[in-house]
């Protein structure tokens, strides 16, 4: 019996949050396998075993209770995000090994649920991209349709992984072009034109899939799963650094549209940057967090190495989330008027 | 259209009241005997005026209020009492206090009741007459009402508010209170109103209570007052006195001061109505409305005398065979009695029959994921899981630096917790180690106090002593020298020396203490001589303590205060 009150709860738990959130990527889910094809349905699959996993293998070794964490959903949303975030067409091993660090190293080493300071699928990505660049950036080419056995074929390692079926990303293609037609005098909005890879506002394909990610993801915060700060504040500030940059040389500079649909800022707003054990805790809080992440995704996308900077801006970002909670207390009931 | 202002937070628990309200309230019948704690307010504990074998009368003064915060106790009908003596209390820790036990005559005779004519008489002498009816706040904090109707000094009353909120869940005793005696209500607020002189006066209830509104707008407007009957939200914890002062004013108490600081106060319905009672009709607290519900067959509002145990008071009700305990007070902030035999108290508002089915035990705890719907869910805009942590972490000076004093223990955080963690159970823990720790702390500062003070004072009458015994050596030195001048030794004279005088001043001193400590010896047995096994015990364990806290070496016991 309850020891002391109250008495009455509400109904939830841990899993019902764990399970919205995994409801809300479904419209992604659906719209990527419609675009790209039925490889990331395989890395679904193949990340949530791989999770649910190495969760259960570290459970027993720290001594819990198997049932209560398998079963609070965390470890498999871990490893959808993991999925949508890795090459769909990349060896089978890859996601295998980048969920495994998630959940072995990036989670559970420290503690398990609730005490992991870094968004462990982020953890995933930016070891992965580290270790494996050419790996992380071969993205299938949307022009070549396959079925379900040929992407199961490729990702086991049964078929050879044609340099013909992969294409740089939206971003990635973009940024390259931009660097090689430096001297050409190539313009963002000559290189958009480039229909094979771009499409109305963001890459082609992307483009609706991260619509879908923002549908999801409103209804989210409708639902009060998330609340709208972190993801109106990530947003917010990619649309006002990428606008600003964008009127002062639209030649140089991709417009704000184009930024919001294109790579990882739709999942990373809504679905990575709100995993409220390593976001900022309080309102003001998460509104710098927010727009940290999309200060610093913009800045890494544009000036930086990488085609996208969502995972390197999260993990940063997560590091300084207790500081932020912390310097961004709000006032207790009756402490606003004192002296 | 009345202005409503918004608390941050809240929740909105199934509300469950219908049950009750379902017919009107009755009289409890007396039973076999009462149970009337004598402590049953806020401040000081009442004086017992009665004894065993005493026959009393009804609302007959039996506990006599010992100070200012304090109030009296009457017997709730006529009969004998029978026993003055420690019963188990209606709380949480299951301890015992001095009760008076009556056995009813079923008589019901009344002490002579003399109305109060307290329109003309001066403020102290009408709080005076509140007190000794021995009212307190029955909201459930018992705070004697007298001493709330002070306006703050220099501040203008601006509301005064009457708590018609009744947010929890199940009760529904206010709401019948305002349904049957709304203009008993309206008397008592004039009462109140004139006593703190307020610019206006709102009755705040929760709009799930239409008939109750509706109720009290007619007798507000039968009594010809223009008091405010304000519908507020139901959302729980809006019968909170802080959250509903915010709702009808916008004003938030602040932190650590009073509500009549910003001009406001803060009365329950079934308080005022008391008042009313004890000063037009002369009748002491001597009952008051309580829930009966839950899991049992006839859900009702009783009017029951104060110390009733609550086992009749449950059969009342007829439990139904599964029920497994009783709540008393809401679900959400009250407790589980430690025993069926413990009586009501003038706090007690609700008992609810518990059952496996109606409160289901909580799911297991899972670790916090820092969601923050317990910081969206607080009404005193805390982060509930920030103190849970360092709750959790014994780092209690961190929970304070988190206001956990500031919490009211509503509820809300663990009401909406997806991981199923007991927050304000944490809280509760933490608070009374926070209290055990200070105790102790001030326990070990006035030990030491004393000590050093005794030990000051021991080296002051030393020095004083000495100095005695010096002026008189010195004066004897004097004495003999001058003899000597006076027998006509042609001697040169020679003055006492400082080292005769300092020899003289020692040898003194060494004898007189010699025979202070000889005296002490002779005079007054040790009491550490001859100690039984549970003194030495005590004493030890008293040692063991001052050692920790780091007061004295064992070595400087009392052996040699002056080293």
């Amino acid at each position: 019996m309850t020891l002391s009150s109250p008495y009455v709860l509400k109904e939830t738990s841990v899993t019902w949050v764990m399970t919205q959130v995994c409801l809300a990527l479904l419209p992604g889910i659906a719209v990527y396998t419609w675009v790209i094809g039925p490889a990331i349905l395989i890395q679904l699959a193949l990340a949530s075993l791989a999770a649910l996993a190495g969760e259960a293998a570290m459970l027993k070794i720290r001594g819990k209770p198997l049932n209560l964490f398998l079963t609070d959903g965390s470890a498999l949303l871990t490893g959808w995000l993991i999925a949508l975030t890795f090459p769909p067409l990349s060896p089978w091993w890859l996601i295998v090994v980048g969920t495994l660090f998630a959940i072995v190293v990036a989670k559970q080493l420290y503690g398990g649920l609730g005490q992991n300071p870094f968004n462990p699928a982020m953890i995933a990505f930016a070891a992965s991209i580290v270790s494996f660049p050419a790996l992380m950036s071969q993205w299938p080419s949307q022009d070549m349709h396959l079925g379900l056995v040929e992407h199961l074929r490729i990702v086991f390692g049964l078929s050879p992984h044609l340099d013909s079926l992969t294409a740089a990303t939206p971003l990635d293609a973009l940024k390259t072009g931009l660097k090689l037609g430096e001297e050409a005098g190539a313009s963002v909005a000559g290189l958009l034109a480039n229909a094979q890879t771009f499409g109305h506002v963001g890459g082609r394909g992307w483009e609706w899939i991260t619509l879908a990610y923002l549908i999801g993801g409103l209804w989210l915060c409708l639902r009060r799963i998330i609340t709208w700060h972190v993801p109106a504040s990530f947003l917010a500030a990619v649309v006002v650094l990428s606008g600003a940059l964008w009127l002062y040389d639209p030649r140089e500079f991709a417009n704000p549209l184009f930024h919001l649909f294109s790579g990882g800022v739709m999942l990373g707003a809504f679905f990575i940057a709100t995993d409220p054990v390593t976001c900022a805790s309080t309102p003001r809080g998460k509104l710098i967090f927010g727009a940290g992440c999309g200060l610093l995704a913009y800045v890494i996308r544009v000036f930086g190495g990488y085609p996208d900077g969502v995972a390197f801006a999260v993990l940063f970002l997560n590091i300084c989330a207790p500081l932020i909670s912390l310097l961004t207390q709000p006032p207790v009931f009756g402490a606003k008027g004192r002296n | 259209m009345f202005q409503l202002f918004k608390f941050n937070g809240g929740v909105k628990p199934p509300g469950n009241k219908a049950q009750s309200v379902g017919q009107p309230s009755a009289t409890a019948p007396l039973p076999a005997r009462l149970v009337v704690p004598l402590h049953q307010n806020i401040g000081g504990t009442p004086r017992p005026v009665v004894k065993a074998g005493d026959r009393v009368l009804k609302g007959q003064l039996i506990g006599e209020a010992d100070g200012w915060i304090s109030a009296a106790v009457h017997a709730p009908t006529s009969g004998m009492v029978r026993d003055i003596g420690a019963y188990v209390q209606p709380h949480p820790s299951g301890l015992s206090a001095v009760s008076v036990v009556i056995e009813p005559d079923g008589r019901e005779e009344w002490i002579e009741r003399q109305p109060v004519d307290y329109r003309n008489l001066p403020t102290d002498a009408v709080q005076t007459a509140i007190r000794q009816a021995g009212i307190v706040g029955l909201g459930g904090a018992a705070f004697p009402t007298h001493g709330k109707t002070t306006p703050a000094k220099g501040v203008p009353m601006e509301e005064l508010i009457i708590n018609g909120g009744e947010c929890e869940p199940y009760i529904t005793c206010d709401d019948i209170l305002m349904r049957e005696q709304g203009e008993g209500i309206v008397r008592g607020t004039a009462i109140i109103r004139d006593l703190m002189q307020p610019k206006k006066v709102l009755i705040g209830i929760e709009d799930n209570k239409p008939e109750a509104i509706a109720a009290m707008r007619a007798a507000v407007a039968a009594c010809g007052e223009n008091f405010d009957v304000v519908a507020v939200p139901a959302l729980y914890p809006a019968g909170s006195a802080k959250q509903l002062t915010r709702m009808l004013t916008g004003k938030e108490v602040p932190v650590g001061k009073r509500s009549t600081d910003i001009g406001t106060q803060c009365f329950n319905v079934g308080t005022v109505y008391a008042v009313w009672r004890a000063l037009a009709l002369g009748e002491p607290l001597i009952d008051r409305m309580i829930t009966v519900t839950g899991n049992v067959e006839h859900p009702r509002n009783w009017r029951a005398p104060i110390g009733m145990p609550i086992a009749d008071l449950l059969a009342l009700g007829g439990p139904k065979a599964d029920t497994d305990g009783v709540i008393l007070g809401g679900p959400m902030m009250g407790f589980v009695a430690p025993d069926l035999t413990v009586s009501t108290v003038k706090a007690t508002n609700c008992l609810i029959a518990r059952s496996r089915t109606l409160f289901p035990p909580a799911p297991p705890e899972m670790p916090c994921i820092r969601c923050g719907e317990c910081a969206r869910a607080c009404p005193q805009d805390l982060q509930p899981f920030e103190m849970y942590w360092f709750s959790r972490a014994r780092n209690f000076g961190k929970t304070q630096e988190y206001h956990i004093f500031d919490c009211i223990e509503c509820g809300c955080c663990s009401f909406v917790c997806p991981s199923r963690i007991p927050l304000v159970q944490y809280f509760r823990f933490a608070k009374s180690e926070i209290w055990a720790r200070e105790g102790d702390k001030k326990a070990a500062n006035s030990a030491k106090e004393r000590f050093e003070y005794k030990k000051a004072r021991e080296e002051r009458e030393k020095a004083e002593k000495a100095e005695k015994l010096a002026k008189a050596a010195a004066a004897q030195a004097a004495k003999k020298a001058a003899e000597a001048a006076a027998t006509g030794d042609s001697l040169p004279v020679t003055t006492p020396t400082a080292d005769d005088a300092e020899a003289a001043k020692k040898a003194a001193i060494a004898a007189a203490m010699e025979r202070a400590k000889a005296q002490r010896a002779a005079v007054q047995p040790r009491n550490t001589d001859a100690l039984n096994a549970d003194q030495q015990h005590a004493i030890d364990a008293v040692e063991a303590r001052r050692l920790q806290a780091g007061l004295e070496t064992p070595a400087a016991d009392n052996e040699n205060p002056s080293s």
